[in-house]
């Protein structure tokens, strides 16, 4: 790819208190594509996430984002510039409407036409919330809240959106539902994913490459076909 | 839900004991040394009385007062239809009407008790913008009350200035307060930050108490001026000073009126909602691209400046202020208030102030022991309505949302 990354990482290291969460990672995102980083529990996968969009300020390294360095600032900015994030855990807000929880999402927003359309839009990608749409965030099911937090993140209107463990917790069949509309919002809107799963077989099967995440250091990165077909990857992380 | 007989009676002697437990020193303990007829008086007295109560429920889990559970179950049900149907407007319209009304059926201390309830109104509901809305536990609020009273106490005994020009003018500074006071606290959260709040309540009351030179300290500041208009009479416009305290109620009645419809405005709008997704998770928030403190330092300032309103009035209304007025106790019966009556709810938080404050002048006989029916009320409350007397629809279930 000769096109400049959208997101690139440069060395970052990130600490809780004295405790490095990730050392050195460094790792590039190109438009258009979809990403995964995977790993074990405490491998540092949301801790790359957060360090990227500012809740967590890297101590060192730095982080690029559309041709501008980006850490350090707070992370409030990033969802008017394009970069939204899903966290994990879903977090949406549990006693605000659905349809108020999608309203935070385009809290930046000011052209309202373009906010109902983008509403509609997200109505139409997940039915279930135009039914639930008075109901509060907090009697969804977890596979609602999911669809709700990422119903929410796309009304940000991002080009890079990170989705930190979207299938935590979730039935095979909510999962799968949820994979698929990834892609679509990948292929048909244009958007650059970066995923953050444990479950490793299903993201790289959704992604075009991947990064292997160890202990806070990036081990392994390549095509995602190419770290399917590793017999490493296959005996770490899909079980084999 | 029927509890068994004999669990039920087994609490009844638990409960019975432990009361007598608790009754005991306080009317035994003497320094002539130790005595039980007294309190076994009084504790025989109130466990025959519970005795009673509880046979009644018993009955009543029995089906023994279906004859009227039956009626008044259904008058209940046609009561809440009927008050379905009604507009809110026209409920509204009736209870502004009364409030307008109030004074031409009352005498004087009606009157004087009426004017409190409506200024705890105004800081119970600035207080819920920063508690109910924005999730910020503050121990402190009445300073911005105090900075209000005094901000026009001041300026009204040294420069002159008229009442209603002193009413933004001490919003202004409240809500300058309040930013002064949130920078530095609203990083923190939950536990810390009512702390802190608390601490900074006692601040201002400090340097009020101490600012010997600028507040006159403890001696308070008099010879403050009430409100003044130009009426119309005889053919020309005259000034005249509103010292009556039914021209207050009817100023104070304003603001009241003033400060429901800014925050009910307020509480439907985008930065209401705002408010509400930094309460539920922080993080999230600021993930969607709300800048949190800011946000924060907001809500606290038009919460302070709500109580920099009602502080100017009460200042015009007693023509002086001191220290005194503006302790903790004060802070605490206004978030008893919010708490009360349901957070975020407008309703409920102005059933509240009418609950703490003319319920108590009401029973005025029972004076002596006004703190402990509170603390009483209080606990039976947070058991039985946690979400307060009027909670917020906004918290309502799933099931409620449907119908």
């Amino acid at each position: 790819m000769s096109e400049a990354p959208i997101l690139e990482l440069k060395n970052v290291t990130s600490a809780y208190g004295r405790i490095k969460a990730i050392r050195e990672v460094s790792l590039k995102v190109y438009p258009g594509e979809v990403v995964s980083i995977i790993g074990a529990n405490g491998a540092g996968k949301s801790t790359t996430l957060m360090s990227i969009c500012g809740v967590l300020k890297p101590e060192s390294g730095e982080v690029w984002y559309d041709g501008q360095r980006i850490d350090g600032l707070p992370a409030d900015l990033l969802p008017s510039r394009g970069l939204c994030q899903v966290p994990e855990g879903r977090r949406i807000f549990p006693r605000l409407t659905v349809e108020e929880n999608l309203d935070m999402g385009a809290f930046f927003r000011n052209d309202n036409s373009g906010i109902e359309h983008d509403k509609n839009r997200v109505f139409q990608m997940f039915p279930i919330l135009l039914e639930r749409r008075k109901q509060h965030g907090g009697t969804l099911s977890g596979g609602e809240q999911q669809m709700l937090a990422m119903g929410r993140a796309l009304m940000s209107r991002p080009r890079l959106l990170l989705l930190d463990e979207p299938s935590l917790g979730l039935a095979p069949l909510i999962v799968q539902q949820i994979f698929r509309i990834i892609r679509e919002i990948n292929e048909v809107d244009g958007v650059t994913v970066v995923l953050v799963e444990q479950n490793a077989n299903l993201a790289l099967k959704s992604s075009s490459r991947g990064y292997v995440l160890e202990t806070g250091n990036v081990v392994m990165e390549d095509d995602a076909q190419a770290l399917l077909a590793n017999p490493d990857i296959r005996k770490a992380y899909l079980g084999e | 839900m029927t509890i068994r007989a004999s669990k039920l009676w087994l609490g009844y002697a638990v409960a019975m004991v432990w009361f007598y437990v608790l009754l005991w020193p306080l009317l035994g303990i003497k320094a002539q040394g130790l005595e039980f007829a007294a309190s076994f008086a009084i504790w025989a007295k109130v466990a025959v009385a519970a005795a009673v109560l509880v046979a009644f429920y018993q009955l009543k889990e029995a089906g023994a007062f279906g004859f009227v559970a039956g009626p008044s179950q259904a008058a209940g049900k046609a009561l809440s239809a009927v008050s379905r149907r009604v507009p809110t407007w026209l409920a509204l319209a009736v209870v502004l009407g009364c409030a307008v009304a109030f004074p031409f059926f009352t005498q004087r201390y009606a009157h004087d008790v009426a004017i409190s309830v409506l200024v705890y109104i105004i800081l119970g509901l600035g207080l819920n913008v920063v508690v109910g809305l924005a999730g910020l536990l503050d121990l402190g609020y009445i300073a911005f009350f105090g900075v209000g009273a005094y901000t026009y106490a001041l300026l009204s005994v040294h420069f002159g200035l008229s009442f209603w020009l002193c009413l933004p003018i001490a919003g202004c500074f409240s809500a300058l307060a309040g930013c002064i006071i949130g920078y530095p606290t609203l990083r923190m959260r939950g536990d810390y930050l009512a702390i802190v709040t608390l601490g900074f309540g006692e601040i201002v009351r400090i340097v009020l108490n101490n600012w010997m030179s600028l507040t006159n300290g403890p001696n308070g500041v008099l010879g403050i001026k009430g409100p003044d208009v130009y009426w119309f009479k005889n053919g020309s416009f005259e000034h005249m000073w509103l010292n009556n305290l039914e021209q207050l109620y009817y100023i104070i009645l304003g603001l009241a009126v003033f400060t429901v419809v800014a925050v009910y405005r307020l509480n439907y709008s985008r930065i209401g909602r705002a408010f509400e997704a930094v309460r539920e998770d922080q993080t999230a928030a600021e993930l969607m691209g709300v800048n949190t403190l800011r946000l924060k330092l907001l809500a606290y300032a038009l919460g302070a400046v709500f109580g920099g309103l009602a502080g100017t009035f009460f200042a015009a209304r007693m023509k002086f202020v001191s220290p005194e007025s503006f302790t903790f106790i004060e802070s605490a019966m206004v978030l008893a208030m919010v708490v009360l009556g349901g957070m975020g709810s407008i309703p409920g938080v102005i059933l509240g102030s009418l609950a703490l404050i003319a319920l108590p002048e009401v029973f005025r006989g029972f004076e002596l022991y006004r703190m402990f029916v509170f603390g009483g009320v209080m606990a039976v409350m947070m058991i039985f309505r946690p979400k307060g007397l009027w909670p917020a629809k906004r918290l309502g279930t799933r099931s409620e949302e449907k119908d």
